[in-house]
């Protein structure tokens, strides 16, 4: 089939259009703060008015973060989990350096994994994050538990499962947001 | 997706080195976490700070959120208003009847009442106000029950001051910022409060479960005296919470209490009234003259 020459699209920013259209480099500022940026405005999500009478919020930078790190390995350093999860406790409200330890771990056992299981697919990685997003919420409340007085672990259930169900959709976000950051 | 080719440096000494060095870093910072979570297990209000700069900072974006929310439903209940107009006119006309006798009784009973401490000799303050404010967030994604107010230090709140909405008890003030304060719920399991039954005054401790219910347990010993539909208010003990606030509805009865559902929901709460402690002037003097240990008045 012929194809009309009007539906060929034309590059509509105008500074652009006379530039080359191969061997662009990408903006390096876009690589870096996209996914910085991503992880750290989904923990902020719940400074939000969502008010709900047990813990039903998927943690969101958790779910922001291990996308990102099974998405697209070598992105996220291996330390890159004490940062985050740092700053995931200033919102979360946590006692300070739960999530710094637990999301750490979670990237260190993700390294191990990487070693012994090399070629994944995404259910095997969904299964990873899985596991991790259990032993994160149910290591938080054990930490809440060491600080203050903490309810009964089966009040995290739904928020086990709705976080483990969520983990697809994060991941397509990541996506999209790679292809976003790695366009010239 | 295979790892990239970085995870094997092959000869290069310097892509060696930096490897190891990630590793390093990554442990070395898994230990420093480790110790901040030791400081702030030992000191919960340590990091109080940080928590509160990050509030401060969210603050502004979850006002217009709480706002846009108000308004939403407002907007339904107008609507729904409209549309009830005739059936609720007559409802609450015949509840009108009903209330106006019960308000001249109730007239009666205070005159009485006031005769009767006048008799005693006894003089109660009521419940004085300190400011007003809107909950515009909540930890839900945490295991702690933990919402934020949206004014601060500016409207005079300060820490272990009462906190309660139009339909009851909310919680207490734990942290404050300048226009900020963090509130913890009647719901966290840490949150004790001294409570009662309404019908005869029958002392209880109320405890959180952090699912939205809170476990009701009777002081005295013995099978649960509670039932069904029980409304329970605070009793004003230990001088923290004023007496009389409603508090919760018994739901069911368990061997050794009841669970209540608290009457005030902060997800559908119009507004939140910060009050001044029940008789904390009192209780700053009492501990001025003989402090009790090592007991801070009420830490986090």
């Amino acid at each position: 089939m012929k194809i009309p020459v009007t539906t060929i699209r034309l590059p509509t920013r105008p500074a652009r259009e006379y530039e080359s259209r191969f061997d662009r480099e990408q903006s390096l500022l876009k690589m870096l703060a996209i996914p910085i940026t991503s992880v750290a405005i989904a923990s902020m999500i719940t400074a939000l008015p969502i008010f709900t009478e047990e813990p039903l919020l998927p943690p969101l930078g958790l779910l922001m973060f291990l996308s990102w790190r099974l998405m697209r390995p070598g992105l996220l350093p291996v330390w890159s989990g004490v940062p985050f999860g740092l700053m995931d406790d200033v919102f979360s409200g946590q006692p300070f350096g739960s999530a710094g330890l637990l999301w750490s771990l979670a990237m260190l056992s993700i390294e191990i994994i990487d070693a012994r299981a090399i070629w994944r697919d995404h259910i095997q990685d969904w299964l990873i994050a899985a596991v991790l997003i259990a032993g994160v919420l149910l290591g938080g409340l054990w930490i809440a538990g060491m600080a203050h007085a903490a309810p009964d672990p089966a009040v995290l259930i739904p928020q086990i499962i709705l976080s483990i169900l969520l983990y697809p959709l994060a991941v397509r976000i990541c996506a999209r947001l790679d292809s976003w950051r790695l366009a010239t | 997706m295979a790892p990239p080719k970085h995870r094997r440096p092959g000869f290069s000494r310097k892509a060696q080195y930096g490897l190891f060095v990630t590793y390093v870093v990554a442990i070395a910072g898994t230990m420093v976490s480790a110790l901040l979570l030791a400081i702030s297990v030992a000191d919960p209000a340590g990091f109080s700070a940080l928590r509160t700069a990050g509030a401060e900072i969210t603050a502004p974006v979850a006002r217009m959120f709480s706002n846009v929310r108000r308004s939403a439903q407002n907007m339904n209940a107008t609507a729904a208003a409209y549309i009830n107009a005739g059936s609720q006119n007559a409802a609450l006309q015949k509840q009108a009847k009903v209330n106006r006798k019960k308000l001249i009784e109730a007239q009666a009973l205070r005159v009485e009442n006031a005769r009767l401490r006048g008799l005693l000799k006894l003089s109660e303050d009521g419940e004085s106000q300190v400011a007003v404010g809107r909950l515009i967030s909540s930890t839900s994604s945490s295991t702690r029950r933990v919402a934020t107010l949206s004014i601060g230090r500016n409207f005079g709140v300060e820490r272990a001051q009462p906190v309660r909405g139009p339909s009851g008890l909310i919680g207490r003030v734990i942290e404050t910022g300048p226009t900020t304060a963090r509130i913890l719920l009647v719901t966290d399991a840490e949150n004790l409060v001294p409570v009662m039954r309404a019908s005869d005054g029958l002392p209880a401790f109320s405890a959180g479960l952090g699912n939205g219910t809170v476990l009701i347990k009777p002081l005295n010993l013995g099978e649960s005296p509670f039932k069904v539909g029980d409304v329970i208010v605070t009793s004003g003990n230990g001088g923290l919470y004023p007496p009389n606030i409603p508090f919760a509805r018994v739901i069911k009865k368990t061997s050794d209490g009841a669970l209540a559902i608290p009457y005030a929901d902060p997800g559908n709460t119009p507004y939140a009234v910060v009050i001044r402690p029940y008789q904390g002037e009192a209780r700053a003097a009492q501990q001025a003259v003989a402090p009790d240990g090592e007991t801070k008045e009420v830490a986090e």
